[in-house]
């Protein structure tokens, strides 16, 4: 019964995440420009967005910037948070309270003061500071994502592996990285998330000849969002699931032999 | 673990990137440029005590606390099951919890729309049904519930990888004690994962105070809030001046409240379990 | 202790160089920057440019006037031709953000028509080159409304509780108000102001939402009987929806143009000026109108259009039809007080 429930719980929960995903995939194959009407079933968004150079161009330079800002945010978070995390008490309140300020101001503060200040430094707009930008709104989410874990170790875990004689460099691969792996992944995972779908940020920092998926999206406003933009999606999203599948298949044989019970 | 150079570059950076530009805003919010050249002055400040300015700011703090506290409600059991011990695949789940994220947040919000309008996708199956249409777009509901659809990722996830590795031996021991499941959930699961409790309401409740677009698709745009009021300063009006000291404002409340959040986090690990 | 430090900082500079290093571009090619509204523009247009001039296009798009003119005045973009709207371009000539036009340079600007030069913006036509135009109306649906519609005030009619479509933009949304009570949409008066916002409280239970783009997929799919939107993307609505009509009401709207312009900034003004040019040029002229579906102030286009189009008054209304419209003016520091009465408007 309880069992029931959980699963009842969480097909809801999916339910309700995809449920937007469907539409906006049923819409890439409407014959109409417009959400408001179904024209007929049609792939025509899919060729126009092959011969979209705008639009295949936004998409390697999201993915270039969403990829190496989570991955240096990842890095500069994680070692960032183990150093709060042993900081003193005034020192650490200090630190998170500044790293919280990209993530509690708006992005347009955000977006403009970083713009300034690149334009200021003579630092040219373009790929180069968008990445800056990027890295320095994800990098937060990533301690906050760490630092929990942090919290949760076990103080004496480390100190253990230590008299045991390993190195420290040792010690923290064995000891401390696998432990706070999870916070990690997450934190990577959400900041690339953010990387993504950030507009207002990406639109400020940026130069000429660098745009990204989510600029050209809002820019297209105005006069109604192409459907490409839906075709792509529907393309993205295919590519995800199907790389999702394999990985599931191979990882599936390993993962029925070493099932972890430690876990809640 | 004294390795406190690791944390150096990160430091480098905030100095670089999070400090020079909060400076920058500092700066605008107390200067006004006149001819004489520019003068320190508070009047950005005082303007915003207004009560006009004053409800947009409540209203944007109210919609985002109820949101975190759905994400909060709605999050956590479904980061329990996500830890559930007979879950397979357990990583594709969780990866399946942010994809949606990936596709544009316009194209999500629209497709909504979709679904909650007059004549949209949930109105035509009640009406199959045989119940009437109802109102469901353009009204604080269909706020948070775009707010709750977008930051739901955000609390679901801190708070797995915290459950993640909860000690199961600690869970059965107070299970042999007599505790039933409630008790073991109150007195043991919950205040372990309460860290990563922490990080996922100030990752929800922080950027849910300045974000407006949900509230201006969804919502009608009936209501103006806080993120929009800062957006118009900036672009619409020019008075960068103010849209600064508005923003200041803005974030001094929600730090100092999360101040007060994050005392009651360490007297909880203070007086800890372990 | 000292030591360990120093290889962090050392990559973290290193990022930081690379980084920098990396936008810088080649410079032996002219590349012309080009800044405009998505999706604004017929596609194949650019590689044809290109293909003909040998000068490279960086296109880039923006969402709304003001985005694009922080940007640009903040000295956030290197771009060579940018495509704002009227009072945009009225407010960059104030602030002496754009370059002066050589009009010998492009020579097709005598395809453009008279009634489109010489306009408040840009009166000697010294810096615009107009690129698409319209109007702002009101868009119903003949189901619905089964009255004639003529005048603003139909926006306040009791009747229709709860099917109106506002536009979610101050200076719209205040413009005709003012319109509606008989004032100009450019006044600076003060009481003319707290009428209109009087009338738009008043008007605000009416209102079944304030929005923005959404507005096309609402009325096709006939979500509300009433909205006020541009005749531009009235004529696709109308199109997509046989039951909609558009009228510009009699007390007058709003007359809007979009036009290329060079920034004062620009490196490139020749080939800027080139670009502008060939845009003129009546084959890529109708190109760019046919695919956009806005209207076009350039003559040879419009007579290559399809007839059912050319004659559509929703696009090209009738001169006579027109008087009372007004071309939106650069306010300048008076727009704080726009703001202040759309931020009453929505606050409670």
């Amino acid at each position: 019964m309880k069992k029931h429930l959980k699963w009842i719980y969480a097909s809801f929960i999916y339910l309700f995440l995809y449920a937007p995903i469907l539409i906006l995939i049923i819409y890439s194959f409407n014959d109409s420009r417009y959400r408001g009407t179904w024209n007929g079933f049609t792939l025509k968004w899919y060729v126009q967005l092959f011969q979209d150079r705008q639009i295949m161009n936004a998409l390697y330079y999201t993915m270039a910037v969403a990829v190496l800002s989570s991955l240096i945010a990842t890095v500069l978070g994680t070692a960032g948070a183990i150093g709060i995390h042993h900081m003193k008490k005034i020192k650490k309140t200090v630190v998170m309270n500044l790293t919280y300020l990209p993530v509690v101001s708006p992005d347009i503060v955000t977006g403009l003061s970083l713009m300034i200040l690149f334009i200021f430094s003579q630092v040219r707009l373009g790929f180069g500071s968008m990445l800056l930008a990027h890295i320095t709104f994800n990098t937060p989410y990533v301690i906050l994502s760490v630092l929990p874990k942090l919290k949760q170790l076990d103080k004496h875990l480390y100190e253990a592996a230590l008299d045991l004689g390993a190195t420290p460099a040792y010690a923290f691969q064995k000891v401390i990285l696998p432990e706070i792996m999870p916070g990690i992944i997450t934190g990577m995972l959400l900041a690339f998330t953010l990387s993504v779908d950030d507009f207002v940020i990406s639109f400020f920092t940026t130069g000429s000849g660098v745009s990204t998926l989510s600029i050209t999206v809002y820019s297209m406003a105005r006069r109604g969002i192409n459907p490409k933009i839906n075709a792509l999606s529907t393309l993205m999203f295919l590519t995800v699931l199907t790389l999702l599948i394999i990985v599931n298949k191979r990882m599936s044989k390993e993962t029925t032999n070493h099932h972890d019970p430690s876990r809640v | 673990m004294k390795k406190k150079w690791i944390s150096y570059p990160y430091i480098i950076w905030m100095i670089l990137f999070i400090i020079v530009p909060l400076i920058l805003v500092l700066f605008y919010s107390i200067t006004v440029r006149t001819e004489d050249g520019i003068i320190f002055t508070l009047k950005h400040y005082k303007r915003f005590m207004e009560p006009v300015y004053l409800s947009v700011l409540f209203r944007s703090i109210y919609l985002a606390l109820i949101c975190t506290a759905l994400c909060l409600v709605l999050g956590y059991p479904m980061a329990m099951i996500l830890n559930g011990r007979n879950i397979k695949r357990r990583n594709i789940l969780i990866l399946l919890f942010v994809i949606p994220m990936w596709m544009n947040f316009l194209l999500r919000t629209y497709a909504w729309m979709t679904l909650l309008e007059r004549r949209g996708l949930i109105n035509t199956f009640l009406n199959m049904l045989g119940f009437p249409s109802m109102n469901l777009l353009y009204n604080n509901g269909a706020v948070v519930l775009g707010m709750v659809y977008n930051f739901l990722p955000f609390m679901v996830l801190p708070i797995y990888s915290v459950l993640n590795k909860i000690d199961r031996s600690v869970i059965e021991a107070a299970e042999d004690l007599g505790a039933n499941a409630f008790t073991v959930f109150r007195k043991v699961i919950f205040p372990l994962s309460l860290p990563g409790v922490i990080s996922g309401i100030t990752m929800v409740f922080m950027p849910a105070v300045t974000t407006f677009v949900i509230s201006r698709l969804l919502g009608g745009g009936q209501f103006t809030l806080i993120g929009n009021l800062i957006e118009q300063q900036f672009l619409l009006v020019g008075d960068w001046n103010f849209g600064s000291a508005i923003s200041m404002i803005m974030m001094v409340i929600i730090l100092l409240s999360m101040g007060i959040m994050s005392k009651y986090d360490q007297e909880h690990e203070g007086g800890g379990l372990w | 202790m000292k030591r360990r430090m120093v290889l962090p900082v050392m990559t973290l500079l290193l990022i930081l160089a690379v980084v920098t290093m990396s936008s810088c571009g080649k410079k032996d090619q002219v590349v012309l920057n080009v800044y405009n509204w998505g999706d604004y523009i017929d596609e194949s247009v650019i590689p044809l440019f290109e293909k003909v001039y040998g000068i490279k296009v960086h296109y880039d798009t923006f969402s709304t006037n003001e985005d694009m003119y922080v940007k640009i005045k903040s000295g956030g973009g290197n771009y060579d031709v940018l495509f704002p709207s009227d009072y945009t371009i009225k407010r960059m000539i104030n602030e002496g953000m754009l370059a002066k036009l050589n009009i010998d340079n492009i020579p097709n600007y005598k395809y453009i028509a008279d009634r489109f030069r010489n306009l408040a913006y840009d009166p000697e036509n010294e810096y615009s080159v107009p690129y698409m135009w319209g109007t702002l109306g009101i868009l119903y649906n003949t189901t619905m409304v089964k009255e004639p519609v003529t005048s603003w005030k139909i926006l306040w009619d009791q009747k229709y509780s709860k099917q109106i479509l506002m536009l979610d933009s101050q200076r719209d949304s205040i413009g005709i108000t003012l319109k509606m009570l008989g004032y100009s949409m450019n006044t600076r008066n003060p009481q003319e102001l707290q009428a209109a916002k009087e009338a738009l409280i008043k008007q605000k239970p009416l209102v079944l939402a304030y929005v923005g783009d959404d507005v096309k997929d609402k009325m096709i799919a006939g979500e509300a009987a009433l909205a006020v939107v541009w005749s531009g993307d009235a004529v696709f609505m109308q199109w997509e929806n046989e039951d909609l009509a558009y009228v510009v009401p009699e007390e007058g709207s709003n007359l809007w143009f979009d036009a290329m312009v060079i920034p004062a900034t620009s490196k490139h003004q020749k080939e800027a000026e080139l670009f502008i040019n060939f845009m003129c040029d009546p084959e890529i002229a109708f190109k760019n109108t046919d695919y956009i579906g806005y209207s076009t102030p350039h003559t040879e286009a419009y007579k290559m259009l399809d007839p059912e189009l050319a004659n559509d008054k929703t696009a090209y209304p009738d001169e006579t039809d027109l008087v009372n419209c007004e071309v939106f003016d650069d306010l300048s520091d008076f727009i704080a007080e726009y703001d202040r009465i759309w931020t009453e408007v929505k606050a409670y």
